[in-house]
């Protein structure tokens, strides 16, 4: 038996991602110079002593599937529990996709039984956050809550933005409010939930049968454990989070990376060795920077060669950057190479793109940072040479 | 089929380099950013084809082990064969083998279960990025007892005074293998030897007493046996003094040099967690190589950072090697400098060797 089981959703597609996933689950977007998004949630439950794990895959699970392996980056390579890759699959009854996040749980619910566990941590794989699992098992216990909730404090002008959970003193939850028009409280649902497994197993099985539910946590369980009266908490968490959700957003977490008193995961797993970030790791010699090279308030991977200037910008392994090339603001993901005389600012430049000597691409301040690869830079350069 | 299982034979290695390896032997000092002398060896036979690796040491392993693990990082975690640390620990009264041949007499089993039949043997100083599967071809169409690998340099320094010369007739059979200090053939330490052969050598070497089994056993009975020669050629370095060990490292700050040490397929050690290079503000950084975990906010040139070293503002490093964990403080001077692991150096500190010499600092140490 396991006191408290994992089950981590990384199915979802990430669409407002735009390229960066059109052949990649949000999960395995590469981040933060040698990460996966996946890697800060994978990594939170090494932290935290949960290493029975049941990841759910559903869109383009291939690159995911691979990084995960047999989860050794994460002493997940166990013999008893260890983490399993769950996709959607047929029995004997049939099968169907995922419909919803709580179908993915329902059709896994033989694969949780099976480890017996009391607790049940329901957690997704977008997100960039450290945190220890054991203190929200620990006060989930204490309020002998069936179901805790982490939320975090938002500014009341963007409250409308989020899934807000309406609370009475002690944090006992009272209602859901998706994306409220006019908000009464400013603590959003951060989408980590801990769940006493028989009450959850039981609502599962319930929702599962109804035709008009979406089979969605926080549209669906939650409000129909709420109409029950069940005991329900919010867990108030107050480090750094951030959803990676579009294009903007990844590139301002990214920058964030670089400042080191935003407490962004990086920084804080540098001081304090309980809070590592671990990933699957290339084994690459040490980065070069050549004599004509320069980088300032940058991070730069393994196994680069860097012969341009690098400014406020996060550098992936095996980069090539030449001579004179000027790179502001940007990301360059695994194996690009930037020729000489380029220009970059604002840009996010995707795995293994050659960028030829002399472009120049630029996103202004106000627009959303520009996405490359090797397909749209063709088209890319020749736009802005009109526009020039 | 005919295949190689590896040796990596520690044991005639003397600790030469004073505080670097006052703790550690040679195989396990740092190189190159991130990598251990032994690092070179075991990439070169995994890549040569190599599935078994035994490494002989006998003494200040504790670092080696710990660098070694399961050999995963080498993809040696097998069920079949894989890699075994071999330290010397028997309890056979009748034994009477001396020097490496008490490792090669106790570990019997190692070559009898093994199911190759020619053994690559290698040390680990000599440094290059390659394979051996050219060496065995030309070893297996000559038939060859052994195939010893040799290098032609263009500069013969202190540091090749150890290894033998290596002189051969017009078919690149070896006929002599001597101390000729002018003679640029120099023996790598790697060679190929029929199994079955080895296993005689090592009956042999005992029968009579000797204690090195390449040098009693092979170089001795060049006449006896088919010795072949293989030229290596390509980048390469002999690691073992601490001149040498420094301007090893230093050479591969010149481009060309490293490229050619560091092309595909790399050189494998063990990985770590360490987050990428955090350039600060201040950072000036110029021809330099830098691992992983860095924070640097200093002034860098020509030298060489291992992971998790951190550099305060306004210190300037210059042609210095700084290990692991290194933690620089500000308006430090470091010229010609070795640091070693954890060593920290406080705020306004000038430290300066010469290029033959080095000034090395010891592990841990305060200054």
């Amino acid at each position: 038996m396991k006191e408290c089981l994992g089950m981590l959703l990384a199915g979802g597609e990430g669409k407002r991602l735009g390229p960066l996933t059109s052949e990649n689950a949000k999960p395995a977007v590469p981040f933060g110079g040698k990460y996966r998004i996946i890697d800060f949630t994978l990594s939170n439950c090494a932290n935290s002593s949960i290493p029975t794990l049941g990841v759910l895959t559903q869109y383009s699970p291939i690159m995911l599937n691979r990084h995960i392996g047999t989860g050794k980056p994460w002493d997940m390579d166990r013999r008893d529990g260890g983490v399993t890759t769950l996709s959607p699959a047929i029995g004997k009854h049939g099968g169907d996709w995922y419909s919803g996040t709580a179908d993915a749980i329902y059709q896994n619910i033989h694969f949780i039984d099976q480890y017996n566990p009391k607790y049940v941590l329901v957690i997704s794989g977008d997100h960039i956050y450290q945190m220890n699992y054991q203190s929200i098992l620990r006060q989930h216990k204490e309020t002998a809550a069936d179901a805790t909730i982490s939320v975090i404090e938002v500014p009341w002008d963007e409250a409308s933005r989020f899934g807000i959970l309406n609370t009475e003193d002690g944090l006992r939850i009272y209602e859901f409010d998706e994306k409220p028009a006019e908000p009464k409280n400013n603590l959003a649902s951060m989408g980590i939930y801990m769940f006493t497994w028989s009450t959850l197993r039981k609502y599962l099985i319930e929702d599962a049968e109804n035709k008009n539910s979406s089979h969605d946590f926080g549209k669906d369980i939650i409000p129909a454990m709420l109409e029950d009266n069940k005991p329900l908490f919010g867990y108030q968490f107050d480090g750094y989070w951030k959803d990676v959700g579009t294009i903007r957003s990844y590139w301002e977490a990214t920058m964030d990376l670089l400042d080191e008193n935003s407490g962004s995961p990086i920084s804080v797993a540098r001081e304090d060795m309980s809070k590592q970030i671990y990933t699957n790791e290339a084994n690459l010699p040490p980065h070069f920077i050549g004599t004509s090279g320069t980088v300032i308030n940058s991070l730069i991977n393994s196994g680069c060669f860097i012969y341009g200037h690098i400014l406020n910008s996060v550098i992936f392994q095996k980069v090539l950057v030449k001579k004179n090339a000027y790179i502001n603001e940007s990301i360059l993901h695994p194996g690009v190479c930037v020729g000489e005389d380029v220009h970059l600012e604002r840009v996010i430049v995707m795995e293994n793109t050659e960028i030829a000597d002399g472009v120049r691409i630029h996103a202004l301040e106000e627009e959303e940072p520009i996405v490359i690869n090797q397909e749209n830079l063709s088209e890319y350069v020749a736009v802005r040479e009109e526009i020039v | 089929m005919e295949r190689m299982m590896g040796l990596i034979n520690l044991e005639h290695e003397h600790h030469v380099f004073n505080e670097l390896t006052y703790f550690r032997n040679n195989a396990s000092l740092p190189f190159a950013g991130r990598y251990r002398l032994i690092d070179f060896a075991l990439s070169n036979m995994t890549n040569s084809g190599i599935e078994e690796v035994a490494v002989f040491v006998r003494n200040k392993y504790r670092s080696l082990l710990d660098h070694l693990g399961t050999g995963d990082s080498w993809d040696l975690d097998r069920r079949h064969g894989g890699l075994f640390i071999l330290p010397p620990d028997w309890n056979d009264p009748t034994d009477r083998s001396l020097g490496d041949l008490s490792f090669f007499h106790n570990n019997r089993d190692y070559f009898y279960r093994g199911k190759a039949n020619h053994v690559l043997v290698s040390g680990s100083q000599f440094i290059a990025n390659t394979d051996y599967k050219d060496a065995f071809k030309r070893h297996l169409i000559h038939d060859a007892d052994v195939t010893v690998i040799y290098t032609d340099v263009d500069t013969i320094g202190p540091e090749h005074q150890a290894y033998y010369r290596v002189e051969t007739d017009q078919d690149g059979w070896v006929t002599q293998m001597t101390n000729d200090h002018r003679n640029p053939n120099v023996f790598t330490g790697v060679y190929i030897i029929k199994k079955e052969l080895l296993l005689d050598i090592v009956d042999y070497c005992i029968a009579y007493n000797y204690d090195n089994l390449f040098m009693n056993g092979i170089k001795e009975r060049l006449q006896e046996l088919k010795v072949y020669s293989y030229r290596f050629e390509g980048y390469h370095a002999f690691i073992n003094t601490t001149e040498s060990y420094y301007r090893e490292n230093m050479k591969l700050l010149q481009e060309q040099n490293f490229l050619r040490l560091f092309q595909k397929p790399f050189i494998r050690t063990k990985v770590s967690s360490n987050p990428p290079v955090k350039y600060q503000a201040q950072a000036v950084v110029n021809n330099s190589i830098i691992a992983n975990g860095c924070i640097i906010n200093g002034d860098v040139e020509n030298s060489i950072l291992f992971r998790g070293v951190e550099v305060s503002e306004h210190s300037q490093i210059r042609n210095s090697i700084i290990m692991q964990r290194c933690k620089i403080e500000e308006d430090v001077y470091l010229e010609n400098v070795i640091l070693d692991k954890d060593v920290h150096v406080k705020s306004g500190q000038r430290i300066i060797g010469t290029k033959e010499k080095p000034y090395i600092v010891a592990k841990r140490q305060v200054v």
